[in-house]
């Protein structure tokens, strides 16, 4: 069961996770809106371990300015759920 | 398989670790030649420009591919497996006259290698992964893609299981071009999103 819905304001985790992680750098703390599910995929932060658990993935869209500091283009990038938690209010 | 790996210290890493498992008596050279060659052998981006050919000529297909692009691929022969029984979801993005789209895989080189044949070694480097995301106006440039400055850009980082297509808005003098010759205007770097089409 998804925990995010398309439109929903989402915040990526910040912080340094011990291991493998798919959740690139710099978009660690930022904020963006879910633009698609992907539907469920191995999180391979676990499988790398030898735990194989299945985990919805979300197409988040960052503003270039909130990334950056600069620059009008969005970038969306593929996280796993347990990546994100919900925007502050 | 690409220049840009050979220079790479993690180049000499993986020599070293096939070295080994040879000596183990695990493997040998040719079958793992053989197990790239396999991957590489149907994968071509002529599979990939028939996709973009379709859409272009039928809008109901162009909204299918849009809408569930494995569902899309698979009305032409091509399933969305890269190689060893291990799928992705494919995902294909329009271009239009106001948005345009460019791949990247900031974490490694995540690619639809059965669409798209072997990733060019740019598409590896650490510029193409760093700069697209943090000034894609400015790479496109270099590609020689100049977008006019209302043109909105949006970048997607393939960070996960899914893997992007770009369909190219279809070139203004391409009316009454048969599908065949439609396929044969679509390049690779266009379904990137490097190029205009």
């Amino acid at each position: 069961m998804a925990r995010f819905a398309v439109g929903a304001r989402v915040r990526a985790r910040p912080g340094d996770p011990d291991g493998h992680t798919r959740l690139p750098r710099y978009v660690r703390g930022h904020q963006g809106e879910i633009v698609d599910d992907h539907g469920s995929w191995q999180l391979p932060d676990e499988a790398l371990r030898g735990t194989i658990r299945a985990e919805p993935v979300y197409a988040v869209r960052f503003a270039a300015r909130d990334l950056w500091g600069a620059g009008s283009h969005s970038v969306i990038v593929d996280l796993w759920e347990s990546y994100l938690e919900e925007a502050a209010q | 398989m690409s220049g840009d790996h050979g220079e790479l210290p993690v180049a000499a890493r993986v020599r070293q670790l096939e070295d080994q498992v040879i000596a183990a008596g695990l493997t040998t050279d040719a079958e793992l030649d053989e197990i790239l060659a396999g991957r590489y052998r149907t994968g071509s981006p002529a599979n990939g420009a028939r996709l973009v050919a379709r859409a272009w000529a039928d809008a109901g297909f162009r909204d299918r591919l849009l809408a569930d692009g494995n569902a899309a691929a698979a009305e032409l022969g091509f399933g969305a497996s890269g190689g060893g029984g291990y799928g992705y979801r494919l995902k294909a993005v329009q271009n239009t006259a106001q948005r345009h789209n460019v791949i990247v895989c900031t974490l490694c080189s995540c690619y639809p290698t059965s669409l798209l044949g072997p990733s060019p070694s740019w598409y590896k480097s650490f510029a193409y992964r760093s700069r697209t995301v943090r000034e894609p106006r400015a790479v496109l440039a270099e590609f020689g893609l100049e977008l006019p400055a209302e043109t909105e850009i949006l970048v997607w980082d393939s960070s996960a299981e899914t893997r992007y297509l770009v369909v190219p808005a279809r070139p203004a003098d391409s009316a009454g071009l048969a599908e065949d010759a439609l396929a044969s205007l679509v390049t690779r770097d266009g379904m990137i999103g490097t190029a205009a089409f």
